[in-house]
């Protein structure tokens, strides 16, 4: 009688875990389903036009790609340093007792949800973006030669760079986490042999422990442009949701992939121009899956065993 | 123990389940389709006012629906949530109306996802057939679209021709101080700052009229743009919802955006005026924007198909009509199969094109003139359901 | 390691002194520019929820919780309908996504051996790095326009649902995994069948562990926006059907913020305080829940 009961609660179990995978599929071929209109007109050209033309019904998700690249890149160049910095001064030098909280109080930066960073980011920081920081990039970094393209044209604060900017502190708190993570799974050993060649703490850090946990927290900052890939709200907010040809500026509003299905979805009306918006999807899709895979397959290389309660 | 854990899980489960029962019990749809029609007229006779669900509404009406979702444009926004609210007091129906853009109103009512939908501009062609039943669009109030900018030191009403705002938004006007923008104000000291436009990012009916008007005046922005709810702007920031681009011109120094004129008036954000057909500058108001409908003759509203130009009132012929005004729309399909819904929607709409247009005025939108009722009439009355009209001829 | 020199004697510096006294040098400045880091982080955080604090207070008061929206540009009302939505959103999404993330865990770890263990693992992993606004175009197109026919709660619990299963899945997934196997041995040994070693036995144990994961799997479905936008759509009105759209504290937040209306901009921070607030007591419910049982 047991093992009839056995059998019914695996049989239980596993229904409702097979739910996980089957919600994965449904979601791949619905969107597949959906998108195939587009698909099937505008084939490759799709992710190399950067019109996008609703009356035309023209239609090319190049733009939108290149605001997501352009976004993520910056908020990783700005996120990554300060986070692995942080890191480091938590895990290796700061003061003992400081340790634990300080690192928890950076991770409450990730509990705040997505819609509060944009609404800071749009009464805040836009303003100090148009009115300080951009025209000061102007002034300093747009008189070089190549670099300088990056900043011209006239500030407006609701762009590309703004929406680099807010993604890059939302990011921040998962690049934190992880590196800690990583970090402390180093063995001392690694530490001590240093020290004990009579390097400086610095010297031990840089040369043996962070080379030994590079290839973890290159895993976490891949894990944190998949969130910002996918990061909506907080980006449509201040990106300035606009897509022209692809200028060279980060002054220029722009649109990311999760943007743009967030503005357009609701009134994409007509097959086509309907599929279009799923085929943005569809791609973003794609696109987060696979950095996705490739952030836990660097990450789990580096952590033999993790932490109890890791959210990682 | 695993009780506990098993207790709370289920606490919650049922505190789901049960706030999901209370709340469909509470929002209950009265009266079932199955009604015969003889045993629910609505009398349109002002001395049968014992008839709770007839017309005029007076009051609340037991077998409408008390309950309805509609979505769609953003430019009556203002004025259709009034008239949501007063709609509940008088009658305890709650319509959950989301200001989602046109395009999204004909969507989700293409989609059947609301009750009805909400839209500036009349549904084209492609939209009609996509539709595959009949649809209606009801007139229910007027406005005017309005550029407001925030140019700093400039706190007046500046003049723009149509070539300057064609040119500004075709992004080959770049600064404040251009000459076609100075030579409209003299005596206006204008600054020597970029111009930033702000356009609808969500698919509006506000732009269809927009881009309308500017189709009719530059034969540059038909060829390069054209004209529709969405289209494909030359630059600048896109804005979500009158509201969105409101916003971002009150917060952006330099920048220039079209809205309902309430919008700009609510945000106390300036606005100007742009030069109409008869060389006027005409300010945006009440009687500006009823000019806009004069000799105007509202094409059927039951078959627009092929006829929405028809329906255009910018540019208009008189000088002293504002040059970017026009109706906007409720859009229901000509057959609504829920009886108790069509009644609640047939209710609501007569009640809207006729007492709720007092509230017009304070909005600064312009109340429909008696022609354009006359054709709202006729439209509502069109509505049926299950074959039957609700409303007796 | 400085040499003392008296005044006036100049002291030459051995070679090896020099390179030591430069790379301590170094490794302070390296020290201080970590440091400032920190202190960034740190900073940014108490800015934002500073900001929360200060721009939201204002906004509450009696009406804020107790009233609906007022037609646009009129300044008054409240935002009871998106607080009441949020929450009746987070108890459906839970009952939903909760107990197919424990029992996918379970299936992971208990049931391992299974052919299929390694699919569910992966396939919960996969799902935790889609955009959120995937899920909402999906939900739409597989519940809002078909199966139930409008935008409803309803929908809008699955999206949430959706996108909080692999949280709890995978956090639940570690602390199983921690449960040591002697214990569940021992139960075996004692005649006691597999699903009394799992319910009895193993998740007890781990109890506090999937507490957290519920924790943080609600919290995060508390603040997710996108998804919403395209299946719960909003609600003026207080509604408690689950067939009908519903309004949430982060849409109220997003229309609220993107509009021009001074009024609603304090609401916006006014609502986001209160979401804030909710989710901290949520935290803080769990830091209860767990530190009782410790033995």
């Amino acid at each position: 009688m047991t093992r009839a009961t056995d059998r019914a609660f695996a049989a239980g179990v596993a229904a409702l875990a097979m739910l996980v995978p089957l919600t994965l599929v449904a979601i791949a071929v619905l969107i597949v389903i959906e998108a195939w209109p587009s698909i099937t007109t505008f084939g490759l050209s799709y992710l190399t036009t950067t019109v996008w033309d609703p009356v035309k019904l023209v239609f090319g998700v190049a733009a939108y790609v290149y605001g997501t690249l352009v976004t993520t890149a910056v908020a990783v160049i700005l996120a990554a340093p300060v986070a692995i910095g942080c890191a480091i001064y938590l895990t290796e030098f700061a003061p003992r007792p400081l340790r634990g909280p300080v690192a928890y109080v950076i991770e409450l930066l990730a509990y705040i949800p997505s819609i509060i960073y944009g609404l800071w980011a749009i009464f805040v920081m836009v303003p100090v973006m148009r009115g300080v920081v951009e025209p000061a990039l102007q002034g300093t970094l747009g008189r070089l030669p190549v670099v300088g393209r990056l900043f011209s044209g006239t500030p407006v604060g609701l762009d590309l760079l703004s929406g680099g900017v807010v993604l890059a502190i939302m990011i921040l708190p998962i690049l934190l986490a992880v590196s800690r993570e990583v970090l402390l799974a180093v063995p001392p050993t690694q530490r001590e042999a240093m020290i004990g060649l009579g390097a400086t703490r610095w010297e031990a850090v840089s040369r043996a422990v962070l080379p030994y946990a590079r290839p973890g927290i290159i895993g976490g900052a891949v894990l944190g442009v998949a969130r910002a890939f996918g990061e909506t709200m907080a980006v449509t907010m201040v990106v300035g949701n606009s897509s022209r040809e692809i200028g060279g500026s980060l002054f220029t509003p722009g649109y990311t992939m999760a943007s743009a299905i967030a503005n357009q979805f609701l009134e994409a009306d007509g097959e086509l121009y309907f599929s279009a918006i799923v085929e943005v999807a569809l791609v973003l899709l794609l696109v987060a899956l696979v950095v996705n895979a490739v952030a836990r397959v660097l990450i789990r290389r580096s952590i033999a065993d993790r932490p109890a309660g890791a959210v990682v | 123990m695993i009780q506990s854990l098993t207790r709370t899980l289920a606490l919650l489960a049922v505190t789901a389940l049960i706030a999901g029962a209370c709340g469909g019990a509470s929002t209950a749809v009265p009266g079932s389709p199955a009604v015969p029609a003889a045993a629910a007229p609505a009398s349109a006779a002002p001395g049968a006012a014992a008839d709770p669900c007839g017309i005029p509404v007076k009051g609340k009406c037991p077998r409408e629906a008390t309950a309805l979702t509609a979505a769609g444009a953003t430019f009556p926004a203002p004025i259709y949530t009034k008239w949501i609210d007063e709609y509940n007091k008088l009658t305890g129906v709650q319509i959950n109306y989301q200001a989602v853009g046109s395009g999204g109103g004909i969507k989700s009512l293409t989609d059947k996802t609301v009750d009805y939908g909400a839209s500036d501009v009349p549904l084209t062609d492609a939209q009609i057939d996509a539709l595959k039943v009949p649809v209606l669009h009801i007139p229910t109030v007027m406005g005017s679209i309005v550029p407001t900018y925030n140019v700093p030191g400039v706190t007046g009403s500046l003049k723009l021709t149509a070539d300057a705002l064609a040119g500004i938004y075709l992004e080959q006007i770049k600064k404040w101080n251009d000459p076609k923008i100075a030579a409209a104000n003299p005596g206006v000291s204008l600054p020597d700052l970029a111009i930033t436009t702000v356009h609808r990012s969500d698919g509006s009916g506000t732009t269809g009229v927009f881009t309308d008007y500017l189709s009719k005046v530059s034969a540059d922005w038909k060829a390069k743009v054209g004209s529709a709810t969405s289209v494909s702007w030359p630059g600048g920031v896109g804005g979500s919802g009158n509201a969105g681009v409101a916003g971002a011109v009150k917060s952006t120094p330099g920048a220039i955006g079209y809205v309902e004129l309430i919008y700009a008036i609510q945000n106390k954000i300036t606005y100007g005026s742009v030069q109409n057909k008869a060389g006027q500058y005409v300010e945006a108001n009440l009687d500006s924007t009823t000019a806009a409908a004069d000799g105007f003759t509202m094409p059927d509203l039951a078959s627009l198909k092929g006829q929405q130009a028809k329906i255009s009132i910018t540019n208009a012929d008189n000088a002293k009509a504002t040059p970017i005004a026009t109706f906007t729309y409720v859009v229901v399909t000509t057959d609504i199969p829920d009886r108790a819904k069509a009644l609640t929607i047939v209710r609501y709409l007569w009640w809207s094109t006729h007492e709720g247009q007092v509230f017009a005025k304070d909005l600064g939108y312009a109340p429909l003139p008696a022609g354009v009722v006359t054709k709202a009439e006729a439209a509502i009355r069109a509505i049926t359901s299950g074959g039957q009209p609700v409303l007796p001829k | 390691m400085s040499v003392a020199a008296a005044p006036g004697m100049t002291v030459a510096i051995p070679a090896r002194h020099r390179v030591a006294r430069r790379r301590r040098i170094v490794e302070r400045g390296v020290l201080s520019v970590l440091a400032c880091g920190t202190v960034l982080a740190v900073a940014l955080l108490v800015t934002i929820l500073g900001y929360v604090v200060v721009r939201g207070l204002p906004a509450l008061n009696l009406a804020f919780f107790t009233q609906r929206p007022l037609p646009f540009g009129e300044v008054g009302g409240g935002i009871a309908p998106a607080l009441f939505g949020t929450l009746l959103l987070a108890a459906v999404s839970g009952a939903i996504a909760i107990p197919i993330g424990i029992a996918a865990a379970i299936f992971v770890v208990e049931y391992r051996s299974g052919r299929f263990a390694a699919p569910v693992r992966f396939a919960a992993e996969l799902l935790a790095g889609l955009p959120s606004i995937v899920v909402g175009v999906f939900v739409w197109a597989a519940l809002v326009r078909t199966v139930v026919g409008h935008y409803a709660a309803i929908a809008g619990a699955v999206a949430l649902a959706i996108i909080m299963v692999p949280i709890v899945a995978r956090s639940v997934e570690e602390v199983l995994r921690l449960v040591p196997q002697s214990l569940r041995e021992a139960a075996l040994a004692l005649g006691a069948p597999r699903w009394r070693v799992i319910l009895s036995i193993v998740l007890p144990t781990a109890r506090a562990g999937i507490v957290t994961a519920a924790v943080l799997a609600l919290a995060r479905s508390a603040g997710e926006t996108a998804p919403l936008l395209l299946t719960a759509l909003g609600n003026e009105f207080w509604s408690a059907d689950l067939f009908r759209p519903i309004a949430a504290l982060p849409l109220q937040i997003y229309r609220y913020a993107v509009s021009p209306y001074e009024d609603w901009h304090t609401k916006a921070w006014g609502a986001s305080l209160v979401l804030v607030l909710v989710i901290g007591t949520i935290g803080l419910l769990l830091r209860v829940v767990t530190r009782q049982r410790v033995r």
